[in-house]
């Protein structure tokens, strides 16, 4: 089935009208050897024979709704308001395009200038852009942006160990012709501020940590900030939003970027995509900021109202001499972010961490009492937490699955040396019915 | 120009999230916790949290209501040239979400994922098929994400054989933007080529720029004047003569289903606009998604992973997909496995097209695009004017109507009750008009069209304020774009008082 309207007729008229005889006569420019090549596709599916295919296919699958989860390392299974997804299939917001015509797209306008200012709010941050494609490609801008603030004079980036692993390779894969030397690695995997300071020099563009770090760890990174500043380097944090809806800020940290992945906000985990990489910065610092960014203003009749701002920085102007060739935003995935956290507000944001935290430590401290487990870290941690496990992760896994339990992640994909270390992230959704199975499992595990 | 200067303060027609909110209100409730509570780090708790609040309907209401500002493909016709704004069939956003798709972690173990790695392996199998290529990457997230993938892919080439004097790379001055900035944001030196008479690349300005020193050149084609280089395969063999890789911009390949394989016309990579040709929703600026095909020979260099058969069907058990890295990949360019929720809507789209739909969707758009250009053209002028493929470039701008320009153009269409077309771009052309009517528009909605722009034009000449005054007809007017960027409000806060109502 296609989606074109044309009767015969209707389509002979229009042939007519533009003076050929039949649609072929319309592509005289492509050279003929190549026109009109076979495609070796399967034939065309009605709407129901599409509907049952899909089906099937997505039932080939066993997802978070029928095993138990404890599977995080940067997306969480987070409950998602049902008024979201009602919001997201208006097709007046998600069959509209970028928002270049401010007197017929208010709504994206101000949906995302909203956005801008909740997200500014929870980083503790004077402004945030539209947003990136996703947290790692969110890092490598920011790696970006420091380089340009510093016009390439500073070559060195601190990036701690401990931010997410599929973030860092993203920053080599982003900067591989460049000669920034990026460093970090050598301070060990679970290295501390105090350790990440002292790669801090002269030559340094910015410094990089998460929070909570990719181990779950919480640290207070005021001092590394400090640091980084009297070096006169930038300092980025990248943050996971749920957290911050208990924890100290970014922004009273010190941070000059506060970036992270917004999938936790209301997004389904969608097999690893569409997310929403957010960026905020300080005020100084917005015109070296990448990305699109809608500001306030007034139209002609009186009337506040949005529209897309500092578009000279943008691609589509600057061409070769912008620093970002960044088109899109993930416009929709803010706009559910955006109803997200509208919905949750103070109470709900506040809720849905400290449920997070509450029974992560449970979990943590259940585990911890299993003969052969051990936690791997010893300082404050959020929702996530590394175990020290007695036999391989995948082993583990395997066994944890056929109880029906999808296991953590297995640290030693990313760290050789914490082989047989599992990552296990618990959220609002993990009942401690589930958490007591995990554990009863792990057990056995043991003793097998 | 429009005027601006306000005698008393901005009117408020929705407001924001935040003058809506009251405090201890709440839109979604959460139960206690059903384990012991945990000590709180003390010392590194916050203790505001400065977002709004409000009851779930206030939401939806506030949301529903700044819906109704926008123009969508779902309201009406929308000929924005270059951006393929086609109908988004409604199935796709049933089969996206299905449980089966939305629920899955993208780490979970493989033996789990089955469904969504045959499904990511067959839409790379149809989009190589489609366009002629030997392999693909799903992985980025947007055509302009794409194409720096694409720019990757040529310089590892390069490097892989030691041939590091190549830097320039050359760019047609029809191109977008985004083939610049990629090409900068990769340190590469950017050379434009300037464009013939016919709107093809000027040959002889394209052979004294092809020497040693080339990565390669981007082409878009058809070109964003709508036209089929008529020379692409001599383009195409200067470029490889001097030892530089075609780059493809797919951005409009909407004109080319089944009409033309890419790889067949000389090119060596290409991105795809899932959000154009196979009609993934723009979103209101995305999520979009580029996958990268390329030649045979750059197979080994695209990012990493890909999905791949690891065990080959036997014994009656079905081939076992997982993911693997290819062997001198430039890396990751983003985390996971690429917007898996626009591969869902894509392969449900191409599966219901099937090979003659899909060529079937070309020969209309271009149907289309010829016929408003046919009942166009003595109105507007058409500087480049042949038979165009899937859109074409008219000028809004007239001799004896010296002071309208495109964009009064532009918003007057807005009072007519359609979406402008894409204006000023391309830069080769003054005062564009780029206008991309798409396939799914039937010939009523195209003479509708028709009739509001030869009224416009005849406004231009008669009453040439209708169209600077315009848009009167739509809920918001003209902006003060110069206030946005002078001011820079980017961010609004709860009042001071906030908790103290």
């Amino acid at each position: 089935m296609t989606y074109i309207p044309h009767s015969p007729k209707e389509r002979d008229e229009m042939l007519a009208t533009i003076g050929v005889e039949k649609l072929e006569d319309l592509f005289k420019a492509i050279p003929a050897a190549h026109r009109y090549p076979d495609l070796d596709l399967p034939p065309a599916l009605s709407e129901m024979e599409a509907a049952t295919e899909l089906s099937e296919i997505s039932l080939a699958n066993e997802t978070t709704a029928e095993l138990v989860s404890f599977l995080g390392a940067g997306v969480y299974n987070h409950y998602i308001p049902a008024a979201i997804n009602h919001i997201l299939l208006r097709g007046e917001f998600y069959t509209a395009y970028t928002p270049y015509q401010p007197e017929i797209s208010q709504g994206t306008l101000q949906a995302i200038f909203e956005y801008q200012s909740m997200i500014a709010n929870l980083t503790g941050m004077d402004v945030a852009n539209a947003s990136h494609y996703d947290g790692a490609t969110a890092v490598a801008e920011a790696v970006n942006m420091a380089m340009a603030q510093y016009r390439d004079k500073r070559k060195k980036i601190v990036m701690s160990p401990s931010v997410h692993p599929q973030y860092q390779a993203t920053t080599d894969t982003y900067t591989q012709f460049s000669d920034i030397d990026i460093v970090g690695a050598e301070s060990g995997h679970s290295s501390t501020p105090e350790a990440l300071a002292e790669l801090i020099d002269e030559n340094t563009a910015l410094v990089v940590v998460q929070y909570p770090d990719f181990f779950g760890r919480i640290f207070d990174y005021t001092k590394l900030g400090e640091a980084a500043h009297e070096a006169g380097a930038l300092f980025c944090i990248v943050a996971n939003p749920t957290a911050l809806g208990m924890l100290k800020t970014p922004g009273e940290m010190g941070a000059d970027m506060v970036v992270g992945e917004g999938q936790p906000l209301g997004i389904s985990m969608s097999y690893g995509g569409p997310y929403l990489g957010f960026f905020t910065t300080r005020q100084e610092y917005v015109r070296k900021m990448a990305g699109r960014l809608v500001g306030e203003s007034v139209d002609s009749r009186g009337q506040r109202a949005y529209v897309l701002t500092l578009t000279p920085r943008e691609q589509h102007i600057k061409r070769e001499r912008a620093t970002s060739n960044i088109c899109t935003n993930q416009g929709l995935l803010a706009l559910a972010a955006g109803v997200y956290m509208s919905l949750l507000g103070q109470t709900g944001m506040r809720q849905v961490a400290e449920l997070c935290y509450h029974k992560a430590h449970y979990a943590a401290e259940r585990i911890a009492t299993i003969p052969g487990f051990d936690l791997c870290h010893s300082e404050p941690f959020f929702h996530e937490f590394a175990v020290c496990c007695p036999t391989s992760v995948d082993e583990i896994n395997a066994h944890l699955l056929e109880h029906g339990i999808l296991g953590g992640y297995d640290l030693g994909q990313d760290y050789p040396e914490l082989k047989d270390h599992m990552l296990v992230a618990v959220t609002e959704k993990t009942s401690k019915e589930e958490i007591d199975a995990l554990v009863e499992v792990l057990s056995e595990v043991n003793h097998d | 120009m429009t005027d601006f200067k306000l005698t008393e303060a901005p009117k408020i027609v929705e407001p924001t999230i935040y003058e809506l909110s009251s405090p201890g209100r709440t839109g979604v409730t959460y139960p206690d916790p059903d384990v012991p509570r945990a000590k709180l780090p003390d010392e590194l708790l916050r203790k505001v949290i400065p977002l709004p609040e409000l009851s779930e309907v206030d939401v939806i209401r506030h949301f529903v209501k700044l819906s109704t500002f926008n123009y969508s493909v779902d309201s009406g016709f929308y000929p924005l040239g270059s951006c393929t704004m086609k109908y988004n069939p409604k199935i796709n956003e049933d089969t996206a979400r299905l449980p089966g798709f939305a629920n899955l972690h993208p780490l979970q173990p493989i033996e789990t994922t089955q469904g969504a790695l045959m499904l990511m392996y067959q839409l790379q199998e149809w989009l190589k098929e489609i366009s002629g290529f030997d392999a693909i990457t799903l992985q980025p997230a947007a055509g302009a994400h794409g194409e720096f993938v694409g720019v990757l892919v040529m310089r590892a080439y390069h490097r892989d054989r030691n041939d590091n004097k190549r830097t320039k790379m050359l760019i047609p001055d029809s191109a977008h933007g985004t083939n610049p900035a990629t090409s900068a944001m990769s340190g590469l030196k950017v050379v434009q080529i300037p464009s013939d008479e016919r709107g093809n690349v000027d040959l002889e300005a394209l052979r004294a720029e092809a020497d040693d020193t080339l990565v390669g050149m981007m082409l878009t084609n058809p070109n964003t004047l709508g036209l089929f280089d008529e020379n692409v395969e001599e383009v195409c063999r200067i470029v490889h003569e001097a030892g530089g890789l075609m780059y493809g911009d797919g951005a409009n390949m909407n004109a080319l289903l089944g009409i033309a394989k890419m790889a067949d016309l000389g090119f060596d990579v290409m991105h795809y606009n899932l959000h154009k040709t196979f009609s993934t929703p723009h979103g209101g600026g995305g999520p979009g998604s580029g996958p990268v095909v390329v030649t045979a020979e750059l197979a080994q260099f695209l990012p990493a992973p890909i999905v791949a058969v690891v065990e080959e069907e036997a014994d009656g058990l079905p081939p076992l997909y997982g993911l693997v890295d290819p062997s001198k990949t430039v890396g990751r360019v983003k985390a996971f496995n690429g917007h898996f929720g626009m591969f869902v809507r894509a392969f449900t789209y191409i599966a219901m097209h099937g090979p003659d739909g899909l060529r079937d969707i070309s020969e209309y758009a271009v149907l289309n695009a010829n016929y408003l250009l046919t009942r166009l053209r003595d109105a507007y002028h058409v500087p480049y004017d042949r038979i165009c493929m899937h859109e074409f470039v008219a000028e809004g701008r007239w001799k004896d109507a010296p002071d309208i320009h495109a964009l009064d153009v532009a918003k007057r269409l807005m009072d007519y009750g359609f979406h402008p077309p894409t204006n000023y771009f391309p830069l080769i052309v003054h005062e564009a008009l780029m206008i991309e009517p798409t396939e799914t528009e039937n010939k009523g909605t195209l003479d509708a069209f028709v009739d509001a722009m030869l009224k416009i034009a005849d406004e231009a000449h008669t009453s040439p304020n209708l169209l600077h005054e315009a848009p009167t007809r739509t809920p918001f007017g003209r902006l003060d774009e110069v206030k946005a960027a002078k001011e820079l409000i980017l961010c609004c806060w709860l009042p001071e008082d906030y908790g103290n109502q």
